[in-house]
C-alpha cells in the first residue's frame, strides 16, 4: 500500500511541476548554503590554525632585551645577554619548563657544486624539533641527540634550501659546505604553511647541533631561546619564573617588562580560538535561520497544497481512503520533496565545493571539506524541519470532514 | 437494504442552527431504482451523505445491510464506502492530474487488491462504460459525458451495493445527460441498486420509485 502510495505521490508532484519544483529548489538551496558555509568556516578556521601553527604550538621565544629601570646600582638601558649556559641554567632552575633549546644564528655562505648562496643557519637542541614543528620529511630525521653529544657535522636544511642547492634532487645523505666546512644533510623540512616567525621562513633556514656549532665559532652568546611550558596551562606561570630566574642572575627588576621580551603565541592562539568559536556560533545560527527559513517555506507550500486539494482529499475520503492514508500521503510527499531537495542539494555542494577546490584560493580559505558530521546534521536537521512543518497540513488535511471537502 | 428511521440533521454554524432533516423515514430494498426529487435546499444532498456514510444524523437510527451505523468509527466507515457505496457527484470529481484509468483504479487501491487483477477490473468497467479508447485521457481531455462515465466507472469499480448518484446530469447538456441516464437504467436492469437525486423531469420515466423531500421531510 505504501509503495502504490508514494507511486501515486510521485504522479501527483509530476503533474505539479511548478510548485514541486518551487519547494524543491527551496530546499536544495538551504541545504547546499548550509553545507557550503559550514565547510567554508571550517576550512578557514582549520586554515588559519594551521599556518598559525606553522610556527609552532604554544611556544614562548625568549629574547634578552634592555632594562628600562634601574635596579641594584645599574642604571636603566643596560643591554642583556644570553650566555652559553642560560638555557641549562633554566632548565635546571625552573620545573616548569618542559622543553626548552638556545638558537644561534648566523648568516652563512653554503655551497654545493658550483652552487653558492647565503642562508641563516641556526644552531639549536633537539629539543627545537617538537616545539617548533619541525617536521622532518619521510626517510630523514632532526638533529638528534647523538648528533648534538658527538658534535657530529650533520644538519637539517629547510625544504627551499633543498631546492636552491640541490635542484630536484633530495639532498638527505649528501653534503654541503657551510663556511667552507662539509656537512651532511640528515634531513629536510616537509613542505609546511607558515605565516609568522622572527627570523626567517624555517623553509629558507638550516639547523645544526649547537655543540658542533660552537666548536667552530665559539659564540658566546645566544640570540634567543625558545620554551615550552610542560603543562600549557601554565605558560604564564612559566614565563614569570623564566623572568624572575634571569632577573636574579642578571640583577635586574623582575618587574621590568623590556628586559626579557618574550613572544608567547599562546596569546594568539587563545585569541584565535574565542575568533572561531564566535565565526562558528555565528555561521551555525546562519545556517540553522536559513533551515528554519526553509521550514517555514515547506510548511507554506504543503498548507497551501492541501488547501488547493480539499476537494480532492473529500473526494479521496469518500471513495474510501482512511484518515491515516491521506496523513500517510502527505507526509511522504513532503518527505520526498524534502528528501530529494536536500540530497540533490547535498550533491551539488559536494561538487561547488570540487570546484572551489581547484580555483586558485587555497592560501586564502585553506581546502574546503565536507565534514560528515555536520552533514548528516544537516540532512536531518532539514528533514525534521521539513517533517515539523509537513505535519500540520497532512494532520489537517487527514481531518478534514469528507462533506465539507466535497463541496469545497 | 438501507434502513432510515426519524433521521434528523441539524448543521449548527455559529448563531443559527440549520434543521435539514427534520425526520426522515425511508426503505430501500436490494434492486431498488429510487428517483429523489425536491427543490434546492430542501435537504438531498444531506441525505444522500447520510447514506453514503460520508456524515452522521443528529438523530435517528441508520441501518445498512442490517447493520447499525452509529457506533462505526472513522476506519470502518472508510472502509464501509469503499466496499459498499459507489458515489457519482453532479461536478464529477475526478483527479484532474490523474488518467481516466488512474480515476478508476483508485478505490481498488484503496482496498489494497493486487496489481494484476485491478488491470482486469479497471479495464473491464472502462470497457462497460464506453470508456476502452480513453483510458489514458485525463479528466480536462473528457467531454462532460465522458467525465460522469469516468466517475460511473469509479464508483462500480469496487462492486458496490448501492450506487448514490447526487444530480448527475446536473452539469450536462440533455444528450449526454440522457446518454448517462441510460447508463444508470442499464446498471439498474443488471440489477444494481441505485439512488439519484435529480431534477431531471423525466426522471419518473425511468425509475419505478419517487421520493419528493421538501423542507427536510419526505412527501409521500
Ligand atoms: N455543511 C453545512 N453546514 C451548514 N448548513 C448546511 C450544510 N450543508 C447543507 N446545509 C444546509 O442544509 C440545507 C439542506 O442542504 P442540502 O442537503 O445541500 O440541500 P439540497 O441538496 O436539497 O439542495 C440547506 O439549507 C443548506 O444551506
Ligand atoms: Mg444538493
Amino acid at each position: 500500500m505504501i509503495i502504490k502510495n508514494v507511486v501515486q505521490i510521485l504522479r501527483e508532484l509530476r503533474k505539479q511541476k511548478l510548485r514541486t519544483v518551487l519547494t524543491l529548489f527551496g530546499i536544495f538551496w538551504g541545504t547546499t548554503s548550509v553545507i557550503l558555509l559550514l565547510s567554508f568556516g571550517m576550512a578557514v578556521k582549520a586554515r588559519t590554525s594551521e599556518t598559525m601553527h606553522g610556527m609552532g604550538e604554544q611556544i614562548c621565544i625568549i629574547w634578552a632585551g634592555r632594562t628600562s629601570i634601574s635596579y641594584g646600582g645599574f642604571p636603566k638601558g643596560r643591554n642583556l645577554n644570553f650566555y652559553n649556559g642560560d638555557a641549562r641554567y633554566l632548565k635546571d632552575n625552573v620545573p616548569l619548563i618542559g622543553d626548552i633549546s638556545p638558537q644561534y644564528t648566523r648568516s652563512l655562505p653554503a655551497n654545493v657544486g658550483a652552487k653558492k648562496q647565503s642562508f641563516l643557519v641556526s644552531a639549536v637542541w633537539p629539543e627545537f624539533k617538537e616545539m617548533r614543528n619541525m617536521i622532518p620529511r619521510e626517510g630523514s630525521r632532526f638533529i638528534s641527540p647523538i648528533d648534538e653529544e658527538k658534535r657530529r657535522r650533520v644538519v637539517f636544511i629547510g625544504n627551499d634550501v633543498e631546492k636552491t642547492m640541490f635542484g630536484n634532487k633530495d639532498a638527505v645523505g649528501k653534503i654541503i659546505y657551510i663556511d667552507g666546512i662539509p656537512f651532511t644533510v640528515v634531513g629536510v623540512l616537509i613542505e609546511k604553511q607558515q605565516d609568522s616567525d622572527y627570523s626567517g621562513r624555517d623553509k629558507d633556514a638550516i639547523y645544526m647541533p649547537t655543540s658542533t656549532y660552537l666548536a667552530i665559532y665559539g659564540d658566546r652568546f645566544i640570540n634567543n631561546m625558545v620554551a615550552r611550558a610542560r603543562d600549557i596551562n601554565q605558560t604564564d606561570a612559566m614565563k614569570k619564573a623564566i623572568i624572575a630566574a634571569m632577573a636574579k642572575k642578571y640583577r635586574f627588576s623582575p618587574e621590568d617588562e623590556q628586559a626579557l621580551p618574550i613572544w608567547d603565541t599562546t596569546e594568539m592562539d587563545q585569541f584565535l580560538n574565542t575568533f572561531f568559536n564566535g565565526f562558528t556560533i555565528f555561521l551555525g545560527i546562519v545556517g540553522v535561520m536559513t533551515l528554519i527559513v526553509g521550514g517555514i517555506g515547506i510548511a507554506n507550500i504543503m498548507y497551501v497544497i492541501v488547501e488547493e486539494r480539499t476537494s480532492e482529499i473529500g473526494v479521496k475520503r469518500a471513495i474510501g481512503a482512511k484518515k491515516r492514508l491521506i496523513l500517510v500521503h502527505y507526509l511522504i510527499e513532503t518527505f520526498v520533496i524534502a528528501s530529494v531537495g536536500s540530497i540533490s542539494g547535498f550533491l551539488f555542494s559536494l561538487l561547488l565545493i570540487f570546484g572551489i577546490n581547484q580555483a586558485p584560493l587555497e592560501d586564502f580559505v585553506g581546502v574546503l571539506k565536507v565534514n560528515p558530521t555536520i552533514s548528516i546534521a544537516s540532512i536531518l536537521i532539514i528533514s525534521t524541519i521539513t517533517f515539523v512543518a509537513g505535519w500540520g497540513p497532512a494532520k489537517r488535511a487527514s481531518n478534514l470532514d469528507p462533506v465539507v471537502a466535497i463541496n469545497g | 437494504m438501507i434502513k432510515l428511521e426519524n433521521i434528523r440533521k441539524v448543521y449548527s454554524t455559529g448563531k443559527v442552527d440549520v434543521e435539514a432533516l427534520r425526520g426522515v423515514n425511508l426503505h430501500i430494498k436490494k434492486g431498488d431504482f429510487v428517483t429523489v426529487i425536491g427543490p434546492s435546499g430542501s435537504g438531498k444532498s444531506t441525505l444522500m451523505h447520510i447514506m453514503g456514510c460520508l456524515d452522521k444524523p443528529t438523530a435517528g437510527r441508520y441501518q445498512l445491510n442490517g447493520q447499525n451505523i452509529q457506533h462505526l468509527n472513522d476506519n470502518q466507515l472508510s472502509e464501509l464506502r469503499n466496499r459498499e457505496i459507489g458515489f457519482v457527484f453532479q461536478n464529477f470529481n475526478l483527479l484532474p492530474y490523474a488518467s481516466a484509468y488512474e480515476n478508476v483504479e483508485m478505490p481498488l487501491l484503496f482496498a489494497g487488491v493486487g496489481g494484476k487483477k485491478r488491470k482486469e477490473k479497471v479495464e473491464s468497467i472502462l470497457k462497460k462504460v464506453g470508456l476502452a479508447d480513453r483510458m489514458d485521457h485525463r479528466p480536462n481531455e473528457l467531454s462532460g459525458g465522458q467525465k460522469q462515465r469516468v466517475a460511473i466507472a469509479r464508483a462500480l469499480v469496487n462492486d458496490p451495493n448501492i450506487i448514490l448518484a447526487d444530480e448527475p446530469t446536473g452539469n450536462l447538456d440533455s444528450t449526454s445527460g440522457r446518454e448517462i441516464m441510460e447508463l444508470f437504467v442499464s446498471l439498474w436492469e443488471e440489477g444494481h441498486t441505485i439512488v439519484m437525486i435529480t431534477h431531471d423531469p423525466r426522471a419518473k420515466d425511468y425509475t419505478e420509485k419517487v421520493v419528493t423531500i421538501i423542507d427536510g421531510l419526505i412527501e409521500s
